[in-house]
């Protein structure tokens, strides 16, 4: 088996980058978030950028980002992540279509509304014919992302991969999540948003891409492994991990820092109270859906923090769960889950 | 390759509600386009591939409760894949059976009937999250208590062609032993008068690569097959999974390009991990949709890659309707049945060649002994799938 690392990086969300470093929070009341603007115009030219959503435009700007930092120009795999693709345009397709009673309609938001269109857009931009992949499974939508371009690049088939995870917001759509439970009712600062007792997070919009690659080059960490599993039972939870680590002769003690998805809905953030209180009682915690919100492929951003945790060796505290100190961690573990759902393990080591 | 093992397979289509049916269809020459009865649409001159059953029906049949937020793709994909457990003798699937599933909206069919109803304290309000493709996935492999990997891949057109593809790749590298794998996707409004704002539906039953084609019948169907590492393979395997590629086109967000770039290197990619020559392909089940793009492009790519010997071919769309994200799987499933019964399943209402190429499809039943045939699958955002069956030998 070839081994994977992650060389190029990028990164939009609610936050700044230099957060992990300088621990400045953008402060948030809202339950639903927009990602903060980049300077899109730099590398995208305007005429394209007027067509596009927001979720292409930032996966795009994003894959930009982190092919040039890799020093690679066309990818041999392009394979995304998003569990609710181009939202703003199926929203405004439905709408025109109900409202219109279905009259005569304009195609143009119907054809960007395919959650392939994210990796469609960059293939087309970058003039690239490689395989091309688009996975939308909720939670896991980024994680079985890795897990493709993990066989693409451990099996020899390529050498490199161009790997994402994207979600924007819409109106309406998002709107609904306020019913159904998703979306916290009160107004909560982000800052407190891991202490509350009541169900329901806060939403945002993100994109994250890497550069995978054969070769270490002067890469942030090394990709071991990634699992996932759709339903997992509490009780069943630490074993499941132990027997993760276990493939790498490693214990939860090896864990150098473990990221975790907590996002302060109350119901179902005892699954990784569990593990700060059990397994990884003596590990750094880190966290971050209290900074960047929750959405179907925030577990982009985690791997994203990782490697910049490994780049850096610190962290700013507003990430930190415990007190404990992060000393030249060598490896690390991300788990997520939602609404108890689509849970996943992501295990890397400092390259 | 020797090929992944294709170990059973479940389908329903509006030719038919078992594999049973579909194949006695394909056989003889019936096809399951109608006008929508279910689908609650103002446009009633449509044609479309409906499957008869309403929600109410599919839920009894499945035994499920009331309060349940299975959108129509998930009840579709549900009764296929108990057709793939009846059909394979099995109690339940085994522990560790991964699960990946392809569709390309999803339950949108839920939203587009909810939209203007979802409040505080809907009743409907369950189906909120299930407008997301994966959540149809998740309702699926919880029925059957599938709890390995399971996930969810959309790309347009071409979905379940890449969860088949995605499948026989974890199988190969010893990710998985043993994975369902297909795709199911329903007629919604959305997707009606999505291709209807791209002027390419067709009023009449659609003719795929006719010079008079005038665009394409949606369709509605849920298709899925069990995939199984040599090690577990306990009867002779249906067939086998001997390659496939995907690539982009990277043209046009909506339109092939007109040489077929991506579905080119999408065959040649296949043929290179089967190891075969172009000569030893016996036929393809072409993608065909009946739109004037995709069966010039299409046939540009076949001509390019093939040259002077172009296999039989033909596409079974002017059966079923396109089924968007559930097409791949349920041709993968045709194609396996071709290679089964020696029958090359014809491409209905085909009357004249196409000007530029002259090429005509397989236009009434044919035996043929089939040891490889090709697969192709074109979608959105220039995704293009082949996939290659092989017999079992």
């Amino acid at each position: 088996m070839n081994r994977v690392f992650i060389n190029g990086i990028a990164s939009i969300s609610a936050q700044e980058d230099a957060v992990v470093e300088n621990g400045n929070v953008a402060l948030y009341s809202e339950n639903n978030i927009a990602a903060l603007d980049k300077n899109y115009k730099s590398i995208i030219a305007p005429m394209m950028l007027r067509r596009m959503s927001k979720a292409v435009k930032m996966g795009l700007w994003t894959s930009l980002n982190a092919l040039k930092e890799a020093k690679i120009e066309i990818p041999q795999n392009i394979i995304f992540g998003t569990g609710k693709g181009c939202l703003q345009d199926t929203e405004k397709f439905l709408v025109q279509m109900l409202d219109s009673r279905e009259g005569l309609l304009s195609p143009t938001s119907f054809i960007q509304s395919t959650h392939n269109t994210i990796g469609g857009q960059i293939a087309l931009h970058l003039k690239c014919n490689a395989y091309n992949m688009t996975y939308s499974q909720n939670s896991n939508s980024f994680e079985t992302a890795i897990l493709d371009a993990m066989m693409k690049i451990g099996s020899g088939e390529s050498e490199n991969a161009l790997v994402g995870g994207v979600e924007e917001n819409a109106d309406i759509i998002t709107d609904f999540e306020n019913f159904d439970g998703q979306l916290k009712q009160e107004k909560i600062s982000n800052l407190v948003l891991l202490n509350s007792t009541t169900s329901g997070t806060i939403i945002a919009e993100s994109a994250h891409a890497f550069v995978f690659t054969s070769k270490p080059n002067k890469a942030y960490a090394e990709l071991l492994d990634v699992e996932i599993r759709l339903n997992c039972e509490l009780e069943n939870l630490n074993s499941w991990i132990f027997q993760f680590l276990d493939t790498y002769k490693l214990t939860s003690k090896d864990i150098g820092f473990v990221i975790m998805g907590n996002n302060g809905d109350a119901r179902y953030d005892n699954y990784y109270k569990a593990l700060q209180d059990s397994i990884f009682k003596e590990t750094p915690q880190i966290a971050y859906k209290h900074l960047v919100g929750e959405n179907n492929s925030i577990s982009s951003y985690a791997l994203w923090l990782a490697s910049q945790i490994f780049k850096l060796n610190k962290i700013s505290e507003v990430f930190k769960l415990n007190d404990i100190d992060m000393v030249n961690p060598k490896y690390a573990l991300i788990y997520n889950q939602y609404l108890g759902k689509n849970h996943s393990l992501i295990l890397l080591e400092n390259a | 390759m020797k090929g992944i093992a294709v170990t059973g397979m479940g389908v329903i289509s509006s030719i038919g509600h078992h594999l049973s049916e579909n194949l006695e269809a394909l056989s003889s020459s019936k096809s399951g386009i109608s006008f929508p009865e279910i689908l609650q649409t103002t446009h009633t001159h449509l044609p479309v591939g409906e499957i008869k059953f309403n929600n109410t029906e599919l839920s009894e049949i499945l035994n499920l409760p009331k309060t349940q937020a299975y959108t129509r793709a998930a009840l579709l994909g549900t009764f296929a894949v108990k057709e793939l457990l009846k059909n394979l003798g099995w109690e339940k699937f085994p522990e560790e059976t991964g699960f990946i599933s392809g569709t390309s909206v999803g339950g949108i069919d839920a939203t587009e009937k909810h939209f203007k109803q979802y409040a505080a304290n809907s009743e409907n309000n369950r189906f909120i999250q299930a407008q997301h493709p994966g959540f149809t996935t998740e309702k699926i492999a919880e029925y059957f208590e599938l709890n390995s990997v399971v996930t969810n891949i959309s790309t347009a057109c071409s979905s379940s062609a890449n969860a088949i593809l995605v499948g026989a790749r974890m199988i190969q590298c010893g990710r998985l032993k043993r994975v369902i794998v297909g795709g199911t996707d329903c007629l919604t409004k959305f997707t009606l008068n999505g291709f209807n704002s791209l002027k390419i539906l067709s009023s009449n039953p659609c003719k795929p690569f006719d010079d008079r084609r005038d665009g394409l019948n949606l369709g509605e169907a849920a298709a899925y097959l069990m995939l199984e590492a040599d090690d577990l393979v306990q009867n002779k395997p249906i067939a086998r999974i001997s390659g496939f590629g995907n690539a982009n086109d990277a043209f046009h967000q909506t339109a092939s390009s007109q040489n077929g770039e991506g579905a080119f290197l999408a065959m040649e990619k296949a043929l290179k991990i089967a190891g075969l020559e172009k000569s030893q392909i016996d036929y393809i089940n072409a993608h065909g949709t009946g739109t004037l793009n995709n069966d010039l492009s299409e046939s540009m790519a076949i001509q390019r890659f093939f040259g002077e010997d172009i296999p039989l071919f033909s596409s079974t769309k002017a059966y079923t309707g396109h089924t968007l994200g559930a097409a791949g799987a349920l041709e993968a499933i045709f194609s396996i049945l071709s290679i089964s019964e020696n029958k090359i399943f014809p491409n209905l209402n085909f009357a004249e060649a196409m000007q530029e190429t002259g090429y005509s499809p397989v236009s009434i039943i044919r035996k043929a002994n089939l040891r490889h045939v090709l697969s192709n699958s074109l979608g959105f955002g220039g995704n293009c799938t082949s996939l290659i069956f092989s017999k079992d030998e």
